[in-house]
């Protein structure tokens, strides 16, 4: 392996048998420059070692080729929250196996030993526990610290002393001689609880960081033009107003300006999710992050790195996270209540039978029993377990969850706002019907697309090759600035650009390119930004759900109002980031709990601000990663398949806190009566425990 | 008591086999693709098998 290789990660649609990962796997092998590529099944994602000069587009049409949609994964391939749920994991081996050589040992005590037997065996109980105890109560112990240093507590603070009180309290006993040493109730309340943990854990998001995603996006730099007409490259942040950029085709933008010579198109699609490419000529003004497409222009600079639209943005991003921020999940919300509660009980019981004249003895171990029946194992499992088995089946369906607090969040959203271009619609453009082009114009077609940038021509060359078109070879192919490619094919001249071009009627619309091969006819072919197809079903569905629906965008008036018109809502348009972000935090004050569904950068600020989020796969980086959910393909249903399931798992969950509850009002004053013994506390336990994991696996066909 | 002598560390010692080699499996990254662990069985594998998320060739001796 070359030392110049470097690890991409795609998230791939389409995986569902082995078949799929041989035929990934392998195929992307055999590419060029590809090192390795390993499918993950779980996560839906491959991994691929290549060389650094392969780039992102190049992998994205190898996997296309291979028969599936991939985009690429933000964020790094080895991660922070990886290692986390390593650690649990191992926590939670080392409690199961102590766990269960303690039962092993409990058991003999329970059916009779005593005697020397007895103590033998609790001895040999304390030696695997303690151990066990230190190691895989660390997550819990340093948890509960962190929150006492601060004057605060929270779940790990009961279960951090009850597990500490419980060995402490067996130790003594064991030492003594005494009947009952509650080892095993210990370590298996540490089984469960870190079994919640885990799974907590293992849905846990994985995205980077959005912002600096953001300014990922922009230039590095640009080759300021000097005195004398010399250029050179100056990094972003060098740039002033003033200064004189040369941004050649194909180039990003460093920085905003407006143009002082040249005519080119210009991609926006990053700032206005926008597909089509706007012709800018002298005196329009340009943003930094979009791409010039066609020919190299001549700017002077008009606001520097920090003063751009784009750095805008990203301030607004970052200052808009306090929905999300102020939101407290349903099992802190719990725990809140939960640990006074506990502490006051076995308190009460402590000094009750004190009072009662039972001795400190006696008294505390009730005390210990009250605090061990009542530690949270079923509570600890109810929300992660229910919130694991549903985010598996959206999974499957195609809706990425980053985390448990966004099922929750989901729920509870009452009006959804939707922008268009990208997630009403496809953000790309198809063909309009079939293409009137026969055999030989098609494969003509094909290799003078593939020869230009153009988004249009790019359409083009991905619905040919979605057909299955023979590409034919063509000879001296030049693109024109404006107009468009031109090859020979044959020995017969091909052309590919605008209808005007090829003297033909320069119509109106925009989404249109004309073909002409040889003395044929003129062709002219259209394409349209297409509804999803399921848009009308999935807003029906939505509104069903009890979630008014309603289009955000930046996009012109007439083109927004048609969409709105065909899927029957409410519509407003051609409003700026911070106008969508004002929209939401109005909403949001009016009480309002709102579902942003867009894609663009310029959706950014919206989605970070929205009570919840979701992104389609195809969205920029930016909007990917300020969602709470995305999901894979064209057809917008997951939406509504997502909040339906939200809310069939916050059912679940709520369940659950009763049946965890309704254990404890029965358990509860058995064990202050003082009736509890380390067999009828490993039975409540594990039998609670097992119930709340049963009713979450009801949740298993929930996206429907 | 003799058996107890015998049988107890023979428990003992397996079960810590045991989580020796799940700590192990941890390590080798057993844990990372489950679903996908379960479909693997069933490719055919012609060639050399494909490194593993590292990036790291298995089949090179570490």
């Amino acid at each position: 392996m070359t030392a110049a290789s470097t690890t991409s990660v795609f998230a791939v649609e389409g995986l569902r048998c082995a078949g799929c990962i041989a035929t990934l796997e392998n195929g992307l092998a055999k590419v060029p420059g590809i090192g390795a590529a390993r499918v993950n099944f779980t996560t839906r994602r491959v991994s691929i070692a290549h060389d650094a000069a392969v780039g992102d587009d190049t992998l994205q049409s190898a996997i296309q080729r291979l028969g599936f949609v991939a985009e690429p994964f933000v964020g790094e391939a080895t991660n922070p929250a990886d290692a986390e749920t390593r650690r649990l994991l191992k926590a939670l081996g080392v409690a199961g196996f102590a766990a269960m050589n303690i039962m092993l040992l409990s058991v003999s005590i329970w059916s009779g030993a005593d005697g020397a037997t007895r103590l033998m065996f609790h001895w040999l109980s304390a030696m695997i526990a303690l151990p066990a105890v230190a190691y895989a109560g660390r997550p819990f112990f340093t948890s509960a610290w962190a929150a006492l240093r601060h004057g605060r507590t929270n779940m790990d603070v009961p279960i951090s002393i009850g597990v500490v009180l419980t060995c402490a309290v067996s130790v003594f006993e064991t030492v003594t001689g005494g009947a009952h040493a509650y080892f095993d109730g210990a370590t298996m309340l540490l089984f469960f609880l870190l079994a919640g943990r885990f799974l907590d854990s293992a849905m846990r998001a994985r995205a980077g960081d959005s912002v600096a995603a953001l300014l990922r996006q922009t230039a590095p730099g640009g080759h300021v033009v000097g005195i004398g007409g010399a250029t050179t490259w100056r990094a972003a942040a060098e740039l002033a107003p003033g200064m004189r950029l040369i941004v050649a085709a194909g180039e990003r933008f460093a920085a905003d300006g407006t143009i002082e010579l040249g005519t080119s198109s210009i991609d926006r699609a990053l700032l206005t999710g926008e597909s089509e490419p706007v012709r800018a000529g002298v005196g329009d003004a340009v943003l930094a992050g979009t791409i010039n497409l066609d020919a190299p222009l001549t700017i002077r600079v008009t606001a520097a790195e920090s003063d751009s639209v784009i750095a805008e943005i990203a301030r607004l991003m970052a200052t808009a996270t306090q929905a999300k921020s102020r939101y407290v999940r349903i099992a802190d919300r719990a725990s809140r209540l939960y640990a006074p509660a506990v502490h006051s009980l076995a308190a009460l019981s402590f000094i009750g039978w004190m009072i009662a004249g039972a001795g400190w003895h006696e008294s505390l171990l009730i005390a210990v029993a009250v605090l061990i029946i009542t530690c949270p194992c079923a509570l600890g499992l109810a929300v992660p377990i229910a919130q694991v088995v549903a985010s598996g089946a959206l999974m499957r369906a195609g809706v990425l969850i980053k985390d448990g607090s966004a099922l929750e969040r989901l729920a509870g959203a009452d009006v959804v706002l939707f922008d268009k271009t990208g997630t009403l619609t496809l953000g790309r453009p198809v063909p309009a019907g079939a293409l009137p082009l026969d055999v030989a114009e098609k494969a003509a077609a094909l290799a003078l697309a593939q020869a230009s940038r153009h988004p249009l021509a790019r359409a083009l060359a991905a619905a040919l090759k979605l057909e299955g078109v023979a590409v034919a070879s063509a000879h001296r192919l030049i693109e024109t600035s404006g107009a468009g490619v031109e090859g020979e094919i044959d020995s017969a001249r091909a052309r590919l650009g605008r209808p005007g071009w090829l003297g033909g009627a320069a119509s109106g619309e925009t989404l249109v390119t004309a073909f002409q091969l040889g003395d044929g006819p003129v062709r002219l072919l259209r394409f349209h930004d297409s509804v999803r197809t399921d848009a009308r079903a999935t807003l029906d569905r939505l509104h069903s759900l009890g979630l008014p629906a309603s289009i955000v965008s930046g996009d012109r008036a007439a083109a927004v109002d048609a969409v709105a018109h065909a899927l029957g809502t409410s519509a407003r348009s051609e409003l700026d980031p911070g106008g969508k972000l004002a929209l939401i935090d109005g909403l949001q004050r009016d009480g309002h709990r709102v579902l942003m569904v867009g894609d663009g950068l310029n959706d950014g600020p919206a989605l970070k601000a929205a009570y919840v989020s979701i992104a389609p796969s195809s969205a920029s980086d930016v909007g990917k990663t300020a969602a709470d959910v995305v999901f894979l393909g064209d057809r917008l249903m997951p939406v509504a398949l997502a909040v339906a399931a939200a809310r069939r798992t916050m059912a679940v969950v709520r369940q659950n806190f009763a049946l965890a509850i309704g254990y404890n009002v029965l358990a509860v004053p058995v064990a202050i009566a003082g009736q509890v013994t380390p067999l009828v506390a490993g039975v409540a336990m594990s039998g609670s425990s097992l119930i709340v994991m049963a009713n979450a696996l009801r949740l298993r066909n929930a996206a429907r | 008591m003799i058996g107890l002598a015998i049988l107890i560390p023979v428990a003992l010692g397996l079960g810590l086999a045991g989580l020796a080699a799940f700590f192990w499996a941890i390590r080798s990254r057993q844990f990372d693709d489950l679903d996908g662990a379960a479909l693997r069985i069933l490719i055919e594998h012609d060639g050399p098998r494909p490194p593993d998320d590292d990036g790291v060739d298995i089949n090179a001796s570490r």
